[in-house]
C-alpha cells in the first residue's frame, strides 16, 4: 500500500468560530478499507465531504491520486466523477428511474453510448441485486434497495475510490446487512474505501484501519482488532464503552 | 343583445387574448428560466442582476411598462417590431410590443415560481448531481430544474391565470382584444351590464380550465420522494 490515493495535509476547517476539522493529516492507500468513526460532532462527515469538496475547507491541502483537488470549474467535476459517494440519505434522483440514476454519470459524464452505458447499468444493479427494479422510481423502493442502487450508480462511474457516509445508519435494521453485504464484498474486491459507520461488524470484518476522531482531531488510529479490544486514548475508550454497552 | 353583439366580433376579440396569453406565456417562461438559473447560481454577479430585475419589474405596474415600450421606445425612439407602411403596420407592432411587455413583466412571476420549485428539490439532489462529476450546467439540466419544474406547476399556473387576465392592459396600447372590445360596445351601444357579464363569462372559459388542469398536472407530474 505505497501507493497513495487520497491524501490530507493539514487540513483545517472553521464554520464561523467553530473549529470543525484540526490540522488532520491522513493518507489512504491503494485498495485500503479505512473506516471513520467517532461520536456525533466530532467531525467525520465533514471530513469525508472534503474528500470530494462537498465541503469546502479553510486550508491544507487534499490531493487524490497525485492531483490536488481544484476549488471549482470543470476540473472540479472531472475529479468528483473519480470519487465515488453513497450518502446517508441515498439522494437517487427522485425523477429517474432506478436505470435512468446509474446510467446518468456515464452518459453525461463519461460520454459512453447509451446502450453501451445500460449494458453496464445492467451489470452493476444485478451485482447489488436491484436488476429486476430497473424501471421503477426509487420511492418505490426499500430503504436498502435505494442505497443498493446509490452504489451501483457511484461504481458506474469506475471511481477510484469510493467514500461512504454513514451509509446504513438511516435505514431500518433489517436492511442493513445487505447493505453491508455488497460493501463487504467491494472491500474483497480491492476497492479503495473510506466509510464512515458505527457499524462494528464491518469494521473487523473489511477494514484495514480505523480512525478515531473526537472534536474536529484525528485522536487515534489503529486496526480493527487492536481499537475495538485494546483502545489507547481516553476518549477512544470512553466512546467504544457507550456504544459497546448492548454488544 | 345578440343583435348588438353579432356586430361586433367578439369572437376574434377573444381569440387576440389568447394569442397575446399563448405568446406571452412562452416568452415569461423562456425569460424566468434565465431568471432562475441566475438566481441559482454560483456566480454572485448574476445573482444580484437577477434579484434586481424581479424586484424592479415585479414592483412595477405592468400598465407603466406597456406604456413605457409603446410611447418611449417605440414613440420616441422609434424602434418598430414590423415594417413600416404594410397593411396592418400599426396592429402588428403593437402586438408584438404587447407580447414583450407582457413576457417581460411576468417573467418575474415566472422566476419566483421555479425558485420555489426549486426549494421543492431536497440539497441531496444537488449534492450527489455534483458527486458524479456533472457540472454545474449539467446538474440544473438533468436533475434540479426536471424537478423544479414539476414542483412548481401549481404556482406557475397561477401565473398563467394572471397572464390571462393581465392581457387585457393590452387594450391600452392599442390591441384590439377582448377588454378593449368590451369598452368599445360600451361606448358605442349599451352600458348595459350584460355585456360586462359576457366577457367576464369569456375570462372565465378562458382561465377556468387552466386552474383544473394545472391543479391536476401538479398531482400527477409530483416527483415521489
Amino acid at each position: 500500500m505505497a501507493e497513495h490515493l487520497v491524501e490530507m495535509k493539514s487540513v483545517n476547517k472553521h464554520y464561523g468560530d467553530m473549529h470543525a476539522l484540526k490540522d488532520i493529516n491522513l493518507t489512504v492507500g491503494k485498495g485500503e478499507v479505512l473506516v471513520l468513526i467517532g461520536p456525533s460532532g466530532s467531525g467525520k462527515s465533514t471530513l469525508i465531504r472534503t474528500i470530494n469538496r462537498l465541503e469546502t475547507i479553510s486550508d491544507g491541502t487534499i490531493t487524490i491520486d497525485g492531483e490536488v483537488l481544484p476549488e471549482e470549474g470543470k476540473g472540479l467535476a472531472q475529479l468528483r466523477s473519480d470519487v465515488g459517494m453513497v450518502f446517508q440519505s441515498f439522494n437517487l434522483f427522485a425523477h429517474k428511474t432506478i436505470l435512468e440514476n446509474v446510467t446518468l454519470g456515464p452518459i453525461k459524464v463519461r460520454k459512453m453510448k447509451k446502450a453501451d452505458a445500460e449494458k453496464k447499468a445492467m451489470d452493476l444493479l444485478k451485482r447489488v441485486g436491484v436488476d429486476h427494479q430497473r424501471d421503477k422510481y426509487p420511492a418505490q423502493l426499500s430503504g436498502g434497495q435505494q442505497q443498493r442502487v446509490a452504489i451501483a450508480r457511484a461504481l458506474a462511474m469506475e471511481p477510484k475510490v469510493m467514500l461512504f457516509d454513514e451509509p446504513t445508519s438511516a435505514l431500518d435494521p433489517e436492511m442493513i446487512n445487505e447493505v453491508l453485504d455488497v460493501m463487504v464484498g467491494l472491500a474483497r474486491d480491492g476497492m479503495t474505501m473510506v466509510v464512515v459507520t458505527h457499524e462494528m461488524g464491518f469494521a473487523r470484518k473489511a477494514a484495514n484501519r480505523v480512525v478515531f476522531l473526537a472534536d474536529g482531531e484525528i485522536v487515534e488510529e489503529n486496526t480493527p482488532e487492536e481499537f475495538f479490544t485494546n483502545p489507547r486514548s481516553s476518549r477512544a475508550k470512553d466512546f467504544l464503552g457507550k456504544i459497546l454497552t448492548n454488544h | 343583445m345578440i343583435d348588438i353583439l353579432s356586430r361586433y366580433d367578439v369572437l376574434g376579440a377573444f381569440w387576440m387574448t389568447v394569442q397575446l396569453t399563448l405568446f406571452s406565456a412562452i416568452g415569461s417562461l423562456i425569460i424566468g428560466t434565465i431568471l432562475v438559473i441566475m438566481r441559482v447560481s454560483p456566480v454572485a454577479v448574476l445573482r444580484n442582476l437577477g434579484a434586481f430585475y424581479v424586484n424592479v419589474v415585479r414592483n412595477t405596474p405592468l400598465t407603466l411598462i406597456l406604456v413605457f415600450l409603446s410611447v418611449a421606445v417605440f414613440g420616441v425612439l422609434g424602434y418598430a417590431l414590423a415594417t413600416r407602411g404594410e397593411s396592418g403596420f400599426i396592429a402588428t407592432n403593437a402586438f408584438r410590443w404587447a407580447v414583450i411587455g407582457l413576457s417581460v413583466y411576468h417573467a418575474a412571476f415566472v422566476c419566483e415560481a421555479l425558485r420555489s420549485g426549486v426549494n421543492t428539490v431536497p440539497l441531496g439532489q444537488a449534492e450527489a448531481a455534483r458527486a458524479i462529476g456533472l457540472t454545474f450546467a449539467q446538474s440544473l439540466r438533468e436533475v434540479i430544474l426536471p424537478q423544479a419544474f414539476r414542483g412548481a406547476i401549481a404556482p406557475l399556473g397561477s401565473v398563467l391565470i394572471a397572464l390571462t387576465k393581465n392581457t387585457t392592459v393590452a387594450a391600452i396600447i392599442g390591441v384590439s382584444e377582448a377588454a378593449a372590445l368590451m369598452r368599445a360596445i360600451m361606448e358605442n351601444e349599451t352600458g348595459s351590464v350584460v355585456v360586462f357579464f359576457i366577457f367576464a363569462l369569456g375570462f372565465v372559459i378562458l382561465t377556468l380550465p387552466i386552474g383544473v388542469g394545472f391543479t391536476s398536472m401538479s398531482r400527477r407530474l409530483a416527483v415521489k420522494r
